[in-house]
């Protein structure tokens, strides 16, 4: 199958620290990809640089085969590259019928139009009701954000990322801040998203990663030390100094 | 998921039920005043422009959160567009003066929008004040076209539809201003609604998460201050039909700042919070104006001290959230 996302020889430096390495990597429609590291590994970074919200100094960055590099962060976003965030970005004052409806509208090119309210467009409402039902939200379409659960404020989260149809999802640490009672449900959203979708996730929670990565992807320093399956990261040695490593610094700096 | 049609519906219902309780209030407001002022109709043709004013700053300030103390330049652009077009162009019928009013603010907006988004916050602030200043200088230099100082005269707007004349007692001047908020507002009621009005609420709230959804923050910014112009136009040439003079203090700095206080005064974010302001602030000034002419200035100030203090959002904000918690009590 051809890549969907191709990351070639990426580069980036903050005023003389390299940042990104020479980091390269491609993905197929259908991947499960853990991104993980020590902090400081550089993975922001390089969520930035792919998302374009960073320019790298060099490499290309390449969507369905089309290089991207020069196209910027909302361009990518048109050509499905799309990404969640690690603390959620909600409209506090909008419902989740409103923000699903906005997603909906805005990947259809009509959320420009003047007129009309999407409670009275009954295609955006069927596909928001049924959006917000698969992941157990529909109960809450109507009231605002800033009254529901931090729980399904991530599960929004993916139903907006989702809502955009995108053929590249960067999760980044969709779990972080959930209690452990509600992490449950944000697996199954996870494991529930769509075949055909390549799925990139920033995660440090290594229970996570294990039950849905089909392959891991470890960056330390700004290079990546391993790409394979999840049964083989943490029996490699490289691995396992980066992680001690910055254990032992940061019991040593306490 | 079965009782998801109904729950939309009543939704609907309740907004366009409050629609109409709008245009009822707008109406009801509009006839109490004419029967309870009926020698001072200017001063209500006045309260109706600036109304427009502040509507049209609440799009851009209260909507899209962007921060501007120059938005009488909008207003003005419109006064001046229609006043030039009658005095200079013999373009005097009322429409067409509206029409050019229209025009005129939405070119303002265009000009203004471009120039205030590009930047944030206190230096989008600046960049406000500095256009007003230099609206205003234009203005006042190009005297061959504006009147300078003197201000704009020789306006004389044609009888409404052949019949109605623009005279001193203003009947026409204010039932035309009645007329033509009715439409703005039900045309805002619609757009502030629409999904463009929702990406604007987003917008406002979080720029960069709107980016991440594919949507320009900044193309929609300036659609919303042509349309605010547009609104600020209207007002303006209806003050300029209705004084038939345009004078250089309708693009003041001191005339975008009141209109701001009245917007905080109403509430931000919500067309009626805007109207209420307006009539509340200039009602208020006129009252006291004319009770305590050495003092009225200092209740003005007080007036404004205890609403920020007491009443953060505004009178008709914090008026809506109170009979909201009595009702949901109830229930």
């Amino acid at each position: 199958m051809s890549a969907v996302l191709e990351v070639l020889n990426l580069k980036k430096a903050f005023s003389g620290l390299t940042v990104t390495d020479d980091v390269s990597l491609s993905m197929t429609p259908g991947d499960r990809v853990a991104l993980i590291g020590p902090n400081g590994a550089g993975k922001t970074t390089f969520v930035n640089l792919v998302t374009g919200n960073l320019r790298p100094d060099s490499g290309e960055v390449r969507l369905n085969g089309e290089a991207v590099t020069k196209i910027d962060a909302i361009g990518r976003v048109r050509r499905g590259l799309v990404r969640s965030f690690q603390v959620t970005r909600l409209f506090q004052e909008m419902t989740p019928a409103e923000h699903i409806a906005l997603a909906i509208l805005q990947r259809d090119g009509r959320a420009g139009k003047m007129f009309g309210n999407f409670l009275s467009m009954p295609d955006v409402m069927d596909e928001a009701s049924a959006l917000l039902a698969k992941l157990g939200l529909h109960d809450l379409m109507h009231r605002k954000v800033s009254e529901i659960a931090y729980g399904q404020q991530r599960l929004l989260e993916i139903a907006m990322a989702l809502a955009l149809k995108p053929k590249v999802l960067l999760l980044d640490e969709p779990a972080a801040g959930v209690p452990q009672s509600d992490t449950g449900r944000i697996e199954q959203a996870l494991a529930d998203l769509p075949s055909d979708l390549a799925v990139l996730m920033i995660e440090h929670d290594m229970d996570l990663v294990f039950r849905f990565a089909k392959r891991v992807i470890v960056l330390a320093a700004g290079t990546i030390i391993f790409d394979g399956s999840p049964a083989d990261v943490t029996k490699d040695a490289a691995v396992r100094e980066a992680y001690l490593g910055s254990y032992a610094n940061a019991s040593h700096a306490v | 998921m079965n009782n998801e049609p109904s729950a939309t519906n009543t939704r609907q219902t309740r907004t366009i039920g409050r629609d109409l309780i709008g245009i009822g209030a707008i109406i009801i407001v509009a006839v109490v005043g004419y029967l309870l002022f009926p020698d001072n109709l200017a001063l209500l043709t006045r309260i109706i422009a600036i109304a427009l004013l502040v509507l049209s700053l609440d799009l851009v300030t209260g909507y899209c959160g962007i921060a501007t103390l120059g938005h009488a330049a909008l207003f003005g652009s419109g006064a001046y567009a229609a006043g030039i077009a009658a005095a200079h162009y013999g373009i005097t019928s009322p429409l067409l003066m509206t029409l050019a009013g229209i025009l005129g603010g939405a070119l303002a907006g265009l000009i203004c929008g471009v120039i205030i988004l590009r930047a944030h916050g206190l230096p989008q602030l600046v960049l406000s004040i500095s256009l007003i200043y230099l609206f205003h200088e234009f203005a006042n230099k190009a005297s061959s076209w504006t009147g300078g100082s003197d201000g704009l005269s020789g306006i004389s707007p044609d009888p409404l539809f052949g019949r109605f004349e623009f005279d001193l007692w203003g009947q026409t001047a204010y039932v035309f201003g009645v007329v033509l908020l009715l439409a703005v507002f039900v045309l805002l009621r619609f757009l502030v609604r629409s999904p463009f009005g929702m990406l604007c609420r987003g917008i406002k709230e979080d720029p960069l998460r709107i980016m991440a959804m594919g949507a320009s923050p900044k193309i929609a910014l300036i659609k919303m201050y042509v349309i605010s112009g547009a609104v600020a136009g209207v007002g303006g040439a209806l003050n300029a039909i209705s004084t038939q003079v345009v004078g250089l203090d309708s693009l003041s700095f001191t005339q975008s700042a009141e209109a701001l206080v009245m917007l905080v005064l109403g509430g931000t974010g919500s067309l009626f919070g805007a109207l209420m302001g307006t009539v509340v602030f200039m009602l208020f000034e006129d009252y006291v104006s004319a009770a305590n002419p050495f003092h009225w200035l200092t209740m003005v100030g007080v007036l404004l001290i205890a609403v920020v203090l007491f009443a953060p959002k505004g009178l008709y904000g914090t008026a809506a959230g109170f009979i909201a918690s009595r009702l949901e009590k109830h229930i």
